[in-house]
């Protein structure tokens, strides 16, 4: 595949990771957060840690959409379908994540809920059009990925004038996840999680660009570097960093540069900013209540506003005490430090929503990396 | 296609029934409902096509000779969406579906029973359309369809139509292959590219409707497994540790699925590599696109072999003679491994576990 396979070269990889060996430091250890769900997902999927010599180490970041999620608003969504009996659309992940009293959208869906998995956010306002007489709820998550096609659908059905269609909004806003990660007090007072730097978003930076990280550069010394999705991105974003950290420089760079600019999608940005508007504050799986972190629909678009259309509030559920995601989340611990990973808590029976999406910590690490931890004699 | 007799509905003048509407006409609740209608479409439609002694016979049931040999038993439902698909459709998947299970013992299958439930208001012509290839699939691989059932449902409690077929064929008593054979060693052999079926699939469905050059690869293996054993028979007769060890074809859930499902019921490991697994180009761009994995995709037309490694390449050098298997490649080895695992090394240099799929392979969304 074009501009694909040329950034999966197992050659180029090891010629990479020769190189970081070379310049890292013997003194001391380097620790990057990769912020997205897709670099965690990739680093894994490719064995990208393999490659790597052990004094780096890289920790998973809360981006992810789903693992973000909490309890609370998967029961706003469960309650729409099974007491409000609307057709409730969302994302395929969504539909495993654990809600309460043992309840998901996949079981409420088996106790009848009209629960339709959706591909995008088209999809959602195409079944309200083939649905004029029923209540059609989009569930959306996501981060600013996400958010411009939620916008563009909400727009369309104010000009198509539909009345059947409305949307639960939990988009999420990085800058202010990496705030709360940098403002928390293990990183901040505690120290006992070391960061050195951020492996920026990939597809969310194509969206806001690359000047909101230049904040976290500045005002907390920490290096960011932006970079793709492909497993050679990540590689090279690693050397960036480790360069950076070595001049003792602290500045945001683009790996990424054939999709990202400093300024973003305009145009993407222009129709958020006309549909949506900032939460005051939003509660966050494993951060808690992150202030103006997620957005809401403006006023001139409330028609469209499931929250305000179903006098919808959002209670507070507890996570399952056993459950690690928030430290996991934070990167405060590794999956395996928890007591229920892969016994209790398991992708078919998920406890915590780390384990939900393929893109969670858990979950990849249960999937792509469990083997590490046994080992395996290979046939002689 | 109970109940029948020797009369074909057209005893003279007064025994005239009109001829079921093919072009337009459609199931109705009267076609499972045991009388006049449900005979008429058992008779102008499944044993005109399916045509054999023992439909003719017109019992409830088929009395069959098989040939000498442990006798192979499979069963497996069918349920699809769409119907029809680049290159086949529900038919002749039903009859690929069951021959293939039966060929992985190593078995020639010889009959097939049918059952059909059919959705009140499904129309006559794609039903027709349906047995004539599920027909035609049977010719080509040489199995009769020899006994079967009807039912009708309600419109809304089917979708369209289902087909479930049995399958029975013989293999040689002193050939034993099966997935707990599978033994530390083994070479691990692929007949083909994987995920074309899944991927065809997925491209016709509405939500994701995607323009590629993509066919099911739905086809009946066993002419695939004779050719695979001839070269090893005489060793494998003279010893039970030579040859094939296992068989099995990567419907749903794919060649990872597979992969699993072998190493839990051998007790073994599995090593692969991922630059030896074959997949198509536009079956990788719409993995790619999508987010999924095409080591979880379905096929109806691949199958992998566990072997010996010192018969690995008369085997593969078989597989490759045969139009089925022209593709087909080591892709690698079995492993002495407690925990069962499946582990990759990966093309770009790592390493990882091929897990089992959790729930359905689901398009990532970030």
């Amino acid at each position: 595949m074009r501009y694909i396979d040329e950034f999966r070269d197992g050659e180029l990889a090891r010629a990479i990771a020769a190189q970081i060996g070379r310049e890292l430091r013997a003194d001391r250890r380097y620790h990057f957060m990769e912020f997205c769900g897709g670099h965690t997902h990739a680093i894994s999927r490719y064995g990208i840690t393999d490659l790597l010599p052990p004094a780096i180490r890289l920790i998973h970041g809360p981006g992810c959409p789903v693992c973000v999620l909490p309890i609370g608003r998967v029961d706003l969504a469960i309650e729409l379908a099974l007491e409000h009996k609307v057709w409730l659309a969302t994302y395929g992940d969504c539909l495993r994540v654990p809600a309460s009293e043992g309840l998901s959208l996949l079981k409420a869906k088996a106790r009848g809920a009209k629960i339709a998995m959706i591909y995008s956010a088209a999809d959602a306002l195409e079944l309200a059009r083939r649905h004029p007489g029923e209540q059609v709820v989009f569930f959306a998550i996501g981060f600013e990925t996400t958010t411009p096609p939620t916008a563009l659908v909400i727009r369309q059905a104010a000009a198509e004038g539909l009345t059947n269609f409305s949307v639960v909004c939990n988009h999420v806003l990085t800058p202010s996840a990496i705030t709360s990660i940098l403002e928390s007090p293990e990183v901040r007072s505690l120290g006992t999680v070391p960061l050195d730097g951020f492996i920026g978003p990939a597809h969310v930076s194509t969206v806001i660009g690359s000047a909101p990280y230049e904040h976290f550069a500045r005002e907390y010394a920490k290096p960011v570097v932006i970079a793709g999705f492909e497993p050679l991105d990540v590689m090279q974003a690693i050397l960036m960093l480790v360069r950076q950290v070595n001049d003792g420089r602290a500045e945001v760079e683009n790996e990424f540069t054939r999709a990202v600019t400093r300024d973003g999608n305009g145009k993407a940005q222009a129709l958020v900013s006309e549909v949506f508007e900032l939460r005051r504050s939003f509660e966050w799986r494993g951060l808690g209540d992150v202030p103006y972190s997620a957005l809401a629909i403006r006023e001139s678009y409330a028609a469209f506003d499931a929250e305000r259309k179903f006098a919808l509030e959002t209670r507070k559920v507890a996570d399952n005490k056993a459950c690690e995601c928030g430290a996991i989340l934070r990167g405060v611990k590794h999956p395996r430090d928890c007591r229920i990973f892969g016994t209790v808590c398991t992708p078919e029976n998920p406890i915590g929503s780390c384990m939900v999406s393929s893109e969670g910590a858990c979950a990849a690490h249960y999937s792509y990396g469990r083997f590490r931890e046994i080992a395996v004699k290979a046939a002689a | 296609m109970t109940a029948m007799d020797d009369s074909r509905g057209k005893a003279g003048k007064s025994g005239y029934v009109r001829p079921l509407d093919f072009k337009h006409g459609r199931v109705d609740m009267t076609h499972g409902g045991g009388g006049r209608a449900m005979k008429q479409l058992i008779e102008q439609l499944f044993a005109t096509a399916f045509d054999n002694e023992h439909l003719a016979a017109g019992n409830d049931m088929a009395r069959v000779r098989l040939p000498p040999g442990r006798v192979v038993i499979a069963t497996d439902s069918h349920v699809i969406t769409p119907l029809f698909f680049p290159g086949g459709d529900i038919g002749c998947l039903s009859v690929h579906g069951t021959v293939n299970d039966v060929a992985m013992a190593g078995a020639v299958p010889v009959y097939l029973a049918a059952a059909f439930i059919l959705e009140e208001g499904f129309a006559l012509a794609e039903l027709k359309r349906i047995v004539e290839s599920m027909a035609r699939a049977a010719r080509e691989a040489n199995v009769a369809i020899v006994t079967g059932d009807t039912k009708v449902v309600e419109r809304g409690k089917g979708d369209g139509v289902f087909i479930t077929t049995t399958g029975v064929g013989v293999v040689d008593e002193r050939i034993d292959i099966g997935g707990a054979r599978a033994r530390p060693g083994d070479a691990i052999l692929l007949s083909g590219h994987i995920g074309d079926h899944g991927m065809t699939i997925m491209s016709t469905r509405e939500s994701l409707a995607f323009g590629a050059d993509l066919r099911s690869d739905t086809a009946a293996l066993h002419g695939l497994v004779a050719a695979m054993l001839e070269p090893v028979r005489a060793a494998m007769l003279a010893d039970p540790a030579r040859g094939i060890h296992a068989l099995r074809d990567p419907t749903r859930g794919g060649l990872a699925t597979l992969l699993n499902e072998i190493a839990g019921q051998g007790g073994v490991g599995m090593l692969i590599d991922e630059a030896s697994i074959p997949v198509r180009p536009q079956v990788e761009a719409a993995c790619e696109f999508l987010g999924l994995d095409p080591l979880y995709v379905a096929n109806e037309g691949k199958l992998v072999a566990f072997v010996a490694a010192e018969d690995a390449a008369a085997v593969l050098a078989a597989m490759r003679a045969h139009p089925l298997g022209a593709d087909a490649a080591m892709i690698g080895t079995v492993t002495d491994d407690p925990h069962h695992f499946v582990q990759m090394a990966t093309r770009f240099g790592g390493r990882r576990v091929v897990d089992w799929l959790t729930g359905e392979q689901l398009p990532r969304i970030c």
